[in-house]
């Protein structure tokens, strides 16, 4: 996969004078050129507002926004139609809280979801518990930082309407109980909802066969620019969801009083949309389909493994997260003696190194884990053993400056 | 090197020995803080008596910076008046204004009353950690003007 590294101008760059090792993935991935150059050429070649348009730019532009919504969606394994674009995950599980959820929930109505949800999973859906009188039920995890699956019959009944989950931690790397979840909510009538911001980048995903009814993810996590992500929905749901804006481009007729909406997807994108940014993205899963999705996490295995062998030789070193790579991504979490994270990532910087330190806005799981902060390193598929190893010299470094060797 | 004049030894013992920690029943004021964006918190209980923090108790989670910065703090105020209190918060802020300038503080300037708090100033090579440092002070602010506005 080393190859890959050429493509990506930004990792030439030095930070504080040391080779930079981007590990931070997991917040937002690098840009390669191919992407770059796809918004540049449309602002410098055909910048137009797209639909309607009765003139040359605005049809290339047209063509090049819905082109990009059929390549994500032909990612995914869905149909273009069933493909909304929004601004993020986040917007994206917003949209279907208040789109679906607010309309469809009653007091005594339950949201099952999971400890390990990022805020954007668990937030949208206490505003709509607020609202409706529904109430929010929890699953917790293993030992080994996986959704627990046993004594589900103790949590889970016909009160529960939506199963809302993450595909992957952002925090312990750990992957979601997706197909077991979403069976349960097969068999109860719930419906089913994938945080698939951080799975849809790093695991082949196929929403034909996946089973859930609603897949929100990022293009900024997966080679794309930011500003952009993705709703795909099951298109009665999509049909049923009401819009969460109202607006130009997402209506059929508009009298003083009533509209109609557009037909799926265009109902949910009020307003001009992020037209370089949906090119972009749609250059970003073009170099995804390239690399391939298996080549990609079988190099992200084998980096995540890498990465766990030379962690285990940092004395004090704990990871959080499980340590079985088959059940994980590239995301690893951990602690280093009583080196406060904040601390790590800033000695690291010194070396060059990008990694995150906090509560990675997912609180409810840091606390359920007893742990106030973690740093995170995070790969992708232009990660190689040399960021790993900068990494560690790094955390010796760090250990040093503490007192700890 | 600027990692060893970020992270003093004296700054990682109030890291690890934070002074004056805990609670502290009948305080007069209290408030807490924290930097939502990092998640480090940081409250402060202070008794007054005749204008005199006669007492005071932190407690904290977070970066080394951050909790050293809290637990100086709270050696250096108790004992004080509230008025002197806010002069060294001014000297604090001048310190680790980064438009000062790179230059070290001269023990004859105003900085020099700050003791062991001088240790700090590694921290203005690196900019995003000030607020780091800020913490405690903010929380400090918020508890003083409940005690001005109780005199």
């Amino acid at each position: 996969m080393n190859h890959v590294r050429a493509d990506f101008p930004i990792l030439d760059r030095k930070v504080n004078g040391k080779r930079l090792a981007y590990l931070d993935s997991a917040a937002t991935t690098q840009k390669p050129i191919q992407v770059i150059e796809a918004v540049d050429d449309y602002y410098r070649r055909y910048n137009s507002n797209v639909h309607r348009g009765a003139h040359t730019l605005a049809d290339e532009a047209t063509v090049a926004y819905e082109g990009a919504r059929a390549k994500v969606a032909r990612f995914i394994g869905a149909a273009a139609d069933e493909l909304v674009f929004t601004r993020g995950t986040t917007s994206s599980l917003n949209m279907v809280a208040y789109g679906w959820g607010l309309n469809r929930l009653s007091p005594g109505d339950r949201i099952l979801l999971t400890v390990m949800e990022h805020h954007a999973n668990i937030v949208p859906w206490q505003l709509i518990a607020r609202h409706t009188g529904a109430e929010l039920v929890y699953l917790e995890l293993t030992d080994d930082y996986r959704v627990d699956l046993t004594n589900l019959d103790r949590v889970v009944d016909e009160r529960i309407k939506i199963i809302s989950m993450s595909g992957m931690s952002n925090v312990t790397g750990a992957i979601g109980s997706v197909a077991e979840l979403v069976e349960v909510a097969r068999q109860i009538g719930a419906v089913s909802i994938v945080d698939a911001a951080q799975s849809v980048p790093h695991l082949p995903t196929d929403v034909s066969t996946l089973g859930a009814d609603l897949v929100a993810f990022s293009a900024h996590k997966m080679l794309g620019p930011t500003g952009i992500g993705a709703l795909w929905g099951r298109r009665e749901i999509l049909e049923e969801m009401e819009p969460a804006e109202g607006g130009g481009e997402m209506i059929s007729d508009v009298g003083l009083y009533e509209s109609k909406w557009a037909p799926v997807p265009h109902k949910f994108e009020a307003g001009t949309p992020p037209i370089a940014q949906a090119i972009g993205f749609g250059a970003a899963v073009d170099y995804l389909d390239k690399v391939g999705m298996s080549e990609l996490r079988k190099h992200e295995i084998e980096i995540t493994q890498y990465a766990l062998d030379r962690l285990a030789e940092v004395p004090d070193l704990k990871i959080v997260g499980p340590q079985d790579v088959a059940v994980r991504g590239g995301t690893v979490s951990f602690e280093l003696g009583d080196v406060h994270p904040h601390d790590v990532a800033t000695i690291l910087d010194q070396e060059g190194v990008a990694v995150r330190a906090g509560h990675h806005c997912a609180k409810p799981l840091m606390r359920y884990l007893r742990v106030p902060a973690t740093a995170r390193a995070s790969f992708y598929l232009y990660t190689v053993e040399e960021d790993i190893d900068q990494m560690v010299t790094g955390l010796y470094r760090a250990r040093e400056l503490f007192g700890l060797a | 090197m600027a990692l060893e004049e970020l992270y003093r030894e004296v700054i990682l013992d109030h890291y690890r020995n934070p002074r004056h920690k805990g609670r502290l029943p009948g305080a007069h004021f209290h408030a807490e803080g924290q930097n939502p964006s990092c998640g480090d918190e940081f409250s402060l209980d202070l008794a007054v008596e005749d204008g005199v923090i006669v007492q005071v108790a932190t407690q904290g989670q977070g970066c080394s910076i951050s909790q050293a910065s809290g637990s100086m703090m709270a050696d250096i105020i108790k004992g004080k008046t509230v008025d002197q209190v806010e002069e060294i918060t001014t000297k604090f802020k001048l310190m680790m204004d980064i438009e000062e300038g790179e230059n070290p503080v001269d023990p004859a300037r105003p900085g020099a009353v700050l003791g062991d708090l001088e240790a700090l100033q590694g921290v203005r090579k690196f900019p995003v950690r000030i607020k780091c440092a800020d913490l405690p002070w903010a929380t400090l602010a918020d508890a003083l003007e409940e005690a001005k506005a109780a005199q």
